[in-house]
């Protein structure tokens, strides 16, 4: 396998505490040495490295996005797992976790590794989150030994939350025996029937059935209160996509009571709310839905203040005939790849002046370390070659036309950006080139 | 001196769908189209008032030639007598061609998306679509696909801006009014009650958004369960009043609302308990509003909102709203297929020619 030296950037690697000026080589698809500007050219020259200039470059682990749907296997008419992948790489990430809401559902050992099998042309490593339930239907656990086993690195039944509190219970338990997460989509869907968007004034003036918030928070509370009842196992609870400043405060308490719950956080969660509906804007119809401006300034504190883990973006992509629908008919989501890094970039670190390290360890370090992927999510020696180059404030603007996706159902298109990746390395291979 | 303002990429604004970005007038069919009454000006309601009189009173053969073979197509999702007719009645006294689709014996039921079927009528001629549609907000979806004018005959839960538009002149008349007063004070000093299912009415929306713009205080009456705090924000000039008596003491103008039954969803309605509340019968008129003029767009649920004695008594105008309803909607399509230049004050129709009009941009706002 080839070597890559980087060499003039500035590595910003939160896992080892490094923002500094590092060279760093690339070799067999790993990490072979950091050091200080210069001191890797005779390595370099011995392994025949390609040289790869990063000046004026931020060089970070590669981005971990831990809450994907890549389609593959049944609708590769939305995304297939080599455009999804493709995207990720352009914008920035190296591994993504991909959601079991298949066709069919990935319940089963064959499909989790179908989905990392070579012949899916993956620009990016992909780690199948299994399903909790067999067909995510509720009712009767999935094999958690043998799907981690066949490189599952969660359960899941994302968007078919698990009401019954006895199966959850199960699922916590056994998740716990297996080592793995059980990741909750919250959302009480026995109170959000033909709901489209977030309950409220907008929701009324438009003739919109309204989520309430009650329903993430409430099953937020519920999953905490089965979690506590198992205090003294390992059982970990990961809260998928929060998005009400209620849920949030439901989830800092319990880890104060120290329980293990971590969550992620969408970038249209802290960036957009229910206003962008407008009139009737599909590419603004998600689940959990945008909420008021109180729950995105939440969640805006939450990723300041350290109690939200990490960032994750649900790249949900739907083909265009599927938005272009009555909104109520429309499909939830939106894709989130390639738009995440520029608008974390702009919102957290240029507005609200949240360092590029912590800024890396929300969307690298600590979505790794949430679901044990060892190896990825830093550059210390010895790790996965996984690295993205990007020029924190080159301007650009994001165009659904230019996507790697399938799928171009974004609210962000034409939205001008700061940050923009230059180079993407997926285990030492370069993935991605931007201009 | 106007200064040249370079058009910059929106950076906190959200862009509409790739197919509505191409401009505003594309998006909603422009000012011909109408979607909802928040986007007339009042100026724009004192316009179709007058131009629904002038079109009434004019002579049927002269007012056929207007839209002579111009192509109306009504496409109905939802079952529907009042406006369907009305409407049809409307575009045919102008002298335009119809087409009815209704969901039924189309090939909707085979499953053709609303933005396919809007461009299949497009493609036969359709220059004007009339939508009536069970889902709030479709006619937005229809505008930005074809770019034609449309002319929202009542989505979902949303909005019904023609019934608003013949309700003010239903109002107009019976309080002996004149329409040609400046539209901020149409209905200066009028107290309306809407009175029932709110939640799930499009036309309450409607009136709600329209009449304290021209004046009128509004007062939506209904149980919380129909009626949820959250209607307050829907703009000034609104006020809730769970008591009816108290309400209907109040108002020049009651407004009766048949509970939604098929729009009901985990909503559950002690019928004997809202009759006792919230019906509309002689007894409680004759004590609390025996001035009262009483509206009830249809259908109605007679012995349920409404008793038939109100119904059919002096102080209905039920029948008039249903009447006014095809002059407003001549003066919709009228608006929506002629040039903009306003057409109120012209003796004749001197446009025969069935020119089509641009689809796209036109100047102004």
């Amino acid at each position: 396998m080839n070597s890559i030296l980087i060499r003039g950037g500035r590595v910003v690697d939160p896992s080892a505490g490094i923002d500094a000026a590092r060279d760093l080589l690339l070799k067999d698809g790993r990490v072979a040495a950091i050091e200080a500007p210069g001191k890797l050219a005779a390595a370099a020259k011995q392994a025949d490295a390609e040289i790869v200039e990063a000046v004026g470059l931020v060089v970070a682990p590669g981005l971990v996005d831990i809450h994907v749907h890549l389609r593959e296997p049944g609708q590769g008419y939305k995304e297939t797992i080599a455009s999804g992948t493709a995207a990720a790489a352009a914008g920035g990430f190296t591994t993504v976790c991909a959601m079991p809401n298949t066709i069919p559902v990935n319940d089963s050992v064959e499909t989790t590794r179908w989905m990392q099998g070579a012949e899916r042309n993956s620009s990016a490593r992909v780690f199948p989150i299994a399903a909790a339930t067999r067909g995510s239907m509720g009712e009767a656990l999935t094999e958690y030994g043998s799907l981690k086993a066949a490189g599952a690195v969660a359960v899941s039944d994302d968007g078919k939350p698990i009401l019954g509190e006895a199966i959850m219970h199960q699922a916590l338990a056994a998740a716990a025996r297996a080592g793995l997460p059980v990741i909750q989509h919250a959302e009480d869907t026995r109170i959000t029937g033909g709901c489209s968007m977030n309950a409220g004034a907008l929701a009324f003036r438009l003739g919109l059935r309204g989520m309430p918030v009650a329903a993430e928070a409430g099953l937020v509370e519920r999953d905490l209160r089965l979690l506590a009842e198992l205090k003294g196992g390992r059982a970990h609870l990961h809260v998928a996509h929060l998005s009400t400043a209620a849920a949030l405060d439901a989830v800092r308490r319990a880890r104060r009571n120290g329980l293990h719950v971590t969550c992620e956080v969408a970038p249209h969660h802290f960036v957009l709310t229910e206003s962008a509906v407008g009139e009737y804007n599909t590419n603004a119809k998600m689940n959990p839905p945008l909420r008021a401006e109180s729950d995105r300034k939440a969640m805006l504190e939450g990723l300041l203040d350290g109690s939200i883990d990490c960032i994750a973006t649900d790249h949900a992509p739907h083909a265009a005939h599927e938005k272009e629908q009555e909104f109520e008919r429309a499909p939830n989501g939106i894709t989130g790849l390639e738009s995440a890094l520029g608008l974390t970039l702009d919102l957290l670190h240029r507005k609200h002046k949240v360092s590029l390290s912590r800024l890396i360890t929300l969307l690298s370090t600590q979505p790794a370390n949430l679901l044990n992927l060892k190896g990825r999510g830093s550059l210390a020696v010895g790790s996965f070659a996984d690295v993205v180059l990007f020029d924190p404030v080159a301007e650009w603007t994001f165009r659904v036309s230019a996507t790697r996706s399938k799928s171009t159902n974004s609210p962000f298109d034409g939205w001008t950006m700061r940050g923009k990746v230059r180079m993407t390395i997926s285990e030492g291979r370069i993935v991605y080139r931007g201009e | 001196m106007p200064t040249t303002k370079a058009i910059t990429e929106p950076t906190c604004a959200v862009l509409p769908n790739a197919a509505q970005s191409a401009g505003a007038s594309t998006m909603t069919g422009g000012s011909r189209s109408l979607l909802s009454v928040s986007s007339l000006t009042v100026q724009d309601v004192s316009d179709i008032l007058r131009l629904a009189t002038l079109l009434e009173a004019e002579e049927p053969v002269a007012r056929a030639l207007r839209l002579a073979r111009r192509r109306v197509a009504l496409l109905f999702y939802e079952s529907s007598t009042r406006t369907r007719t009305s409407f049809e009645l409307a575009a045919k006294g102008l002298g335009a061609d119809t087409a009815l689709i209704s969901s039924q014996s189309s090939s909707i039921e085979k499953g053709e998306s609303l933005r396919d079927t809007g461009l299949t009528l497009r493609a036969l001629g359709a220059e004007c679509i009339i939508l009536r549609h069970l889902s709030s907000g479709a006619p937005y979806l229809l505008a930005s696909a074809t770019g034609l004018p449309i002319l929202n005959a009542g989505d979902g839960m949303h909005e019904h801006p023609s019934q608003a538009l013949l309700d003010v002149r239903t109002m107009l008349s019976a309080l002996k009014r004149p329409e040609n007063t400046a539209g901020e004070t149409l209905l200066a000093g009028i107290t309306v009650s809407i009175v029932g299912d709110i939640l799930h009415s499009r036309v309450a929306r409607s009136n709600a958004l329209l009449l304290p713009r021209l004046g009128a205080r509004v007062i939506l009456c209904g149980p919380p369960a129909l009626l949820p705090e959250l209607a307050l924000e829907l703009g000034p000039g609104i006020t809730i009043e769970r008591d009816f008596d108290r309400a209907l003491k109040q108002s020049e103008i009651v407004m009766m609302l048949r509970i939604q039954k098929e729009r009901l969803t985990g909503v559950h309605i002690d019928l004997d308990e809202y009759t006792t509340r919230y019906q509309l019968h002689r007894g409680r008129l004759r004590a609390h509003g025996p001035q009262a003029i009483v509206m009830h767009p249809g259908p109605m649920i007679r012995g349920l909102e409404i008793t038939s004695d109100v119904a059919d008594g002096p102080q209905s105008v039920i029948e008039q709203q249903v009447r006014n309803g095809v002059a407003i909607r001549m003066a919709l399509i009228h608006r929506a297929l002629e040039p903009v230049q306003p057409v109120a004050g012209r003796k004749s129709a001197p446009v025969r020619a069935a020119k089509r009009l641009p689809a796209k941009k036109r100047g102004g706002s």
